[in-house]
């Protein structure tokens, strides 16, 4: 049994929360400057130099790369040979994700009720979903998500005979149906199987793949690629102005699921889909 | 071409712009976005007057992100319109001219653009710390209780955007796509 006192936890939270919003990941960055160069409008090449510009000067300046700092969602996988010391683990998580926020000078974007909608003033509290491992070591991952292109995301409860082109048909359906709306160039998360919830959490734990990567089934690689290819003929384009970068990287996890069901979430996120790790 | 506008926008100013005019706006603009509106508009229907004559005036969906010691705001991009699709007629009705924001609108919308004279701009979104450079003042006139959700007064220096929708109605969402579609 090893000891980890979850003020390690909050500080790592804490440190991974500005990290994200200010640092744009490389393969992120690296997919945005191989889209400038191979975009066909000049309008769209335009706008994807100033997302470079911006990506340099958020960086440059520890400013945040959107105003739109998100909801901190926060991936733990926990050892279970870990025992937290020191007071509650939850209580630390949104402690860090507090003190981010602050010192970062991060936007606070999380009202206490979605009816009553009074703004919590310091962005807590975060998504936390726990997972727990093998071993004696936490492994934290946070994507703070903004919401522009979190509401242009789906759920589908397809049926076993709609199968893979029903699949296809319906991530592409919410991709032309996000249009300009999730600031395009876009990164998808796709789930496909589990159950209600399962594929919604497997869709956005794809967003945390990095883009380019790919599923090491070969069968969903194979769906990952074409579905990459066809989001890019829509059109639709940097910003939704029209040309050939509508999505950087597209990727789909899987998971089993119940003999009557095909349930499919694609999770859209943007050209700042956020994302930081750590082992403590 | 890029065209200079300074803000505040006439009736007649906001009709001569086309859609797909490339803009670098300067002058006041005012923020709102998605609780402002609401507060804004169910305070006229109580008969309270809003905070900012919009008349001739532009306002920015957008909520900014706290300013670091020594500069005037945080990293500041457009939130995505159709939210307030709902209130959009309305402001325009009251006298709005320009709305800087990014993402569809509704035909209610676009309606009342083409009947008042009315233009929607686009802003880069997501590109929030480079915009920022554009702002050279910023301060809070309504609603300071909303956080960043609160009015904000902004005066800006060549903030670059793009008439997305013009007022005839005509839509670069509609007419750009299908041209790379394949």
């Amino acid at each position: 049994m090893r000891e980890i006192d979850v003020a390690l936890v909050r500080d790592a939270v804490k440190e991974m929360c500005i990290k994200a919003n200010c640092c744009l990941n490389a393969d992120v960055y690296g997919a945005i400057k191989k889209a400038q160069a191979e975009e066909c409008s000049d309008v769209g090449k335009n706008i994807l130099s100033q997302l470079i510009e911006n990506a340099d000067l958020a960086a440059a300046k520890m400013k945040p790369i959107c105003q739109d700092t998100g909801m901190a969602v926060v991936f733990m996988d926990i050892g279970q040979d870990v025992h937290f010391t020191g007071g509650s683990l939850s209580d630390a998580v949104n402690e860090g994700v507090r003190l981010g926020y602050k010192e970062g000078y991060l936007r606070k974007s999380v009202v206490s009720d979605p009816l009553l909608r009074v703004n919590t003033g310091d962005n807590t509290p975060a998504v936390i979903h726990y997972n727990i491992a093998e071993g004696d070591k936490v492994h934290i991952e946070i994507a703070p998500k903004g919401f522009g292109s979190e509401n242009m995301s789906r759920i589908y409860m397809l049926k076993p005979s709609d199968g893979v082109e029903g699949v296809k048909n319906a991530v592409l359906d919410c991709i032309e149906k996000a249009g300009p709306n999730p600031c395009p160039p876009m990164i998808v998360g796709v789930g496909i199987g589990g159950n209600f919830e399962l594929c919604a959490e497997l869709a956005k734990r794809a967003l945390l793949r990095p883009v380019g990567s790919h599923s090491d089934k070969e069968h969903i690689r194979q769906i990952e690629d074409e579905l990459l290819e066809r989001a890019n003929r829509l059109g639709i384009g940097p910003q939704g102005l029209g040309g050939n970068t509508t999505v950087l990287g597209l990727n789909i996890e899987t998971y089993a699921t119940h003999i009557a069901g095909l349930p499919l979430a694609v999770n859209i996120s943007c050209h700042v889909t956020r994302h930081s790790e750590c082992t403590v | 071409m890029k065209i200079d506008i300074t803000t505040p926008i006439t009736r007649e100013k906001a009709r001569s712009l086309k859609a797909g005019d490339i803009v670098s706006i300067t002058g006041v603009i005012y923020t709102a976005r998605d609780a402002a509106h609401k507060r804004m508009l169910e305070n006229l229907q109580n008969g309270i007057p809003l905070p900012v004559d919009l008349t001739d005036n532009t306002i920015y969906f957008a909520g900014p992100a706290p300013a670091k010691p020594g500069e005037p705001i945080g990293s500041v991009g457009p939130t995505t319109s159709y939210r307030m699709d709902a209130y959009s007629p309305k402001t325009i009705e009251l006298g709005l001219t320009c709305m800087i924001g990014k993402g569809a609108r509704s035909s209610a919308v676009i309606d009342a653009m083409k009947k008042y004279g009315a233009v929607y701009i686009g802003a880069v979104g997501g590109a929030g710390a480079l915009l920022s450079e554009c702002v050279k003042k910023c301060e809070v006139v309504a609603y300071e209780d909303l956080g960043s959700e609160a009015i904000h007064r902004l005066e800006v220096e060549n903030f670059p955007g793009i008439v997305i929708i013009d007022s005839e109605g005509n839509n670069l969402y509609d007419t750009e796509p299908p041209k790379y579609r394949k």
